[in-house]
């Protein structure tokens, strides 16, 4: 994979990579101004549909398809591009924001084009604070050279783009939480149907589309969709970027097609470079933590769309990983991620408000010492009894929550039953009086 | 010992008190109207140049931020009790923001929090009796790459270590950021002091210190 020539992160480390001068000098808005004056909205759908590009959001849906889902007849379409990126432990989008805002730009132009929408708003979470100022400083550029608002490049065609700043809140990330985020309500997720397509952000057909979905199409417009599909698998076409963290010797975001295995990313001279101090890889969460988890055994996963379900994952996810080496002990690990999604439930849903709460104490439980043999089965029989896979929640967040728990539950029972088994007598009934 | 009751004759805020939220700042939040459909939706930049503006959102600015947007005071406080960037009691000059998600506990993002909570000698959700620093933890901050971070005011610091906790606190620009910045959510320019987010906000709720929130 050394020779895969970077094409989404191609201006990172280039000097006065956020300027619009750079940027175009490199090639940039080449596509957007062949999008507004060449092609019609059609012919965008259509490209983007035939190079099948997936959601690089978590979920892998189509983008294209989901334009089409869009009513022929409608009078006004609103894009919201989702920049919330709060997932542990991902960070793509803060990479090509930081680096390349331009173009995310373009992207939006393109998709904004597609679906005809006159208005884009980018939904970006707070703690992105010098992503934000590099945002909208591109932003102010675009219009000033008249690649945004009334009619870009004197094709006719009008865009506005609005920044819209979250306030801290994972929810947010899905895609109605947002729609309500910036209706300035609470994040909570809508019921489905009506989808967004149909009556999204002010009961008006809406698109959200991510951050890196956006930034692949300036580049399937110029090059095409055949480039495009020569990329990694037909299912999981295209570039695809990836982030490695934890205990690793270069921790990073990275391009690569989605051929690469799991092992690859973490070990691999063009990304981790291996464990720090050589230690052994004990547990990788590799596709953001809501997806589940693997061992160290099982590093041979693909990190495509497909392959991950055949090792109890969710799915590829936002394509994060992060390593745990066997220093770390895994009730440490399983105690942290559920407290993630004990706090980040909105609190709509009851099982999901209750049960991720749950399962989080539950877990400081066995983490302190006092957990209970049958703890391993309440957990999982808590985890089986949530989300939307069984019908009981309005949007994936209890799913996401537990992916991981039960991941760890039953690939590291052994070590669980171990610690439990080992415990010190009588400090469960001190530590439970704490924690009950 | 009796209970201890609360005064439901006493107002939670003075509505005669003079106004909080200048005309500036009002005009600020009108100026987001054209973006959106529906004044509403203006309520998080809202609620954003508020927090700018005073350092924090009191009972007073929620309900003349409804004022504002033609929405009842329920409708803010309903919004603004969801997300957790905001406060409705003043904070500290600079708030510390630190990232307790699983990069970060990894490698020694708990040892990170210890030293600063040692350090301040407060603990999560309070401020330090000279007002200086809040200290919060907020899960992942997609920053995993330098982990363990945390943000101090709009800086976000990368792979901070325990021992350099002391050194980091107490230097004077550790919450400037080296890029141009937009003032898109910030208070409006007539009344903005220096440093973004300090505790100036003493109009109509009790200064606290070390208070739990």
């Amino acid at each position: 994979m050394a020779d895969y020539e970077p094409v989404l992160l191609r201006n990172v480390g280039v000097d006065g990579s956020r300027t619009l001068d750079v940027y175009r000098a490199r090639g940039g808005y080449k596509a957007a101004e062949k999008v507004v004056k060449d092609m019609t909205a059609d012919d965008v759908i259509d490209e983007v549909k035939r190079a099948g590009l997936r959601g690089r959001g978590g979920a892998g849906f189509p983008a294209g398809v989901k334009w089409g889902f869009l009513p022929k007849g409608r009078k006004r379409t609103l894009l919201c591009v989702n920049a919330d990126e709060s997932e542990p432990p991902t960070f793509c989008n803060r990479v090509l924001m930081e680096h390349d805002p331009h173009q995310v730009i373009e992207g939006i132009i393109i998709a904004g084009y597609a679906t005809r929408a006159q208005i884009a708003y980018v939904y970006m979470r707070v703690e992105f604070h010098e992503q934000f100022h590099i945002m909208q400083n591109a932003i102010d550029e675009a219009y000033a050279a008249g690649l945004l608002g009334k009619n870009i490049l004197g094709s006719g065609y009008d865009l506005e783009v609005y920044v819209h700043r979250g306030a801290g809140a994972y929810v947010c990330g899905e895609e109605t939480g947002l729609i309500e985020s910036i209706e300035g309500k609470r994040g909570y997720p809508r019921i489905k149907p009506p989808f967004p397509a149909v009556e999204g952000l002010f009961r008006m057909p809406t698109v959200v589309n991510n951050v890196e979905t956006l930034a692949n199409l300036p580049h399937i417009i110029e090059r095409g969709a055949d480039w495009f599909l020569g990329i990694g698998t037909p299912s999981s076409a295209g570039p695809k970027l990836f982030c490695v963290c934890g205990p690793v010797n270069r921790p990073g975001c990275y391009e690569a097609p989605m051929t690469i295995t799991c092992e690859e990313l973490i070990m691999g001279d063009a990304f981790g470079r291996g464990m720090t101090d050589n230690l052994p890889v004990k547990a990788v969460f590799p596709g953001g933590t809501s997806m589940g988890v693997i061992t160290g055994d099982e590093l041979q996963m693909k990190m495509d769309f497909d392959d991950p379900r055949n090792f109890g994952m969710l799915g590829l996810g936002t394509a994060a990983a992060v390593v745990v080496n066997n220093k770390t002990d895994i009730r440490a690990v399983l105690r942290n991620v559920a407290r993630f999604y004990a706090l980040e439930s909105c609190g709509q849903c009851t099982q999901c408000r209750e049960g991720t709460n749950w399962m989080y104490r539950i877990a400081s439980r066995i983490e302190h010492g006092a957990g209970r043999i049958e703890d391993l089965d309440l957990i999982e029989e808590v985890a089986g009894r949530m989300g939307m896979m069984p019908g009981l929640s309005i949007c994936g967040l209890p799913d996401g929550a537990t992916f991981p728990i039960q991941g760890i539950v039953r690939k590291f029972r052994g070590e669980l039953e171990e610690h439990i088994a080992n415990q010190e007598p009588g400090k469960a009934e001190a530590v439970l009086s704490v924690l009950n | 010992m009796a209970w201890q009751t609360i005064n439901r004759n006493e107002p939670v805020f003075d509505a005669d008190a003079p106004p909080v939220l200048s005309e500036a700042v009002r005009e600020k939040i009108r100026s987001f109207f054209p973006r959106y459909d529906t004044k509403r939706a203006a309520l998080l930049p809202a609620l954003h140049v508020v927090q700018d503006t005073l350092g924090h959102v009191s009972w007073k600015a929620m309900a003349e931020i409804a004022e504002v947007l033609d929405i009842h005071p329920s409708d803010v406080f309903d919004t603004m009790s969801f997300y957790t960037h905001f406060w409705n009691h003043p904070k500290g000059e600079k708030t510390i923001t630190a990232c307790r998600s699983i990069t970060c506990e990894l490698l020694g993002g708990r040892e990170v929090l210890d030293a600063i909570k040692k350090h301040l000698g407060i603990d999560e959700h309070e401020t330090t009796p000279d007002g200086k620093y809040s200290l919060v933890t907020e899960e992942c901050l997609a920053g995993c790459d330098h982990s363990p971070c945390m943000l101090i005011n709009e800086k976000l610091h990368k792979r901070v270590r325990a021992a350099d906790v002391p050194a980091l606190l107490a230097a004077a620009d550790n919450d400037k950021i080296d890029i141009p910045r937009s003032t898109l959510f910030d208070a409006p320019q007539e009344s903005q002091r220096a440093g973004s987010g300090s505790a100036d906000g003493k109009t109509d709720d009790q200064v606290g210190t070390n208070v739990a929130e």
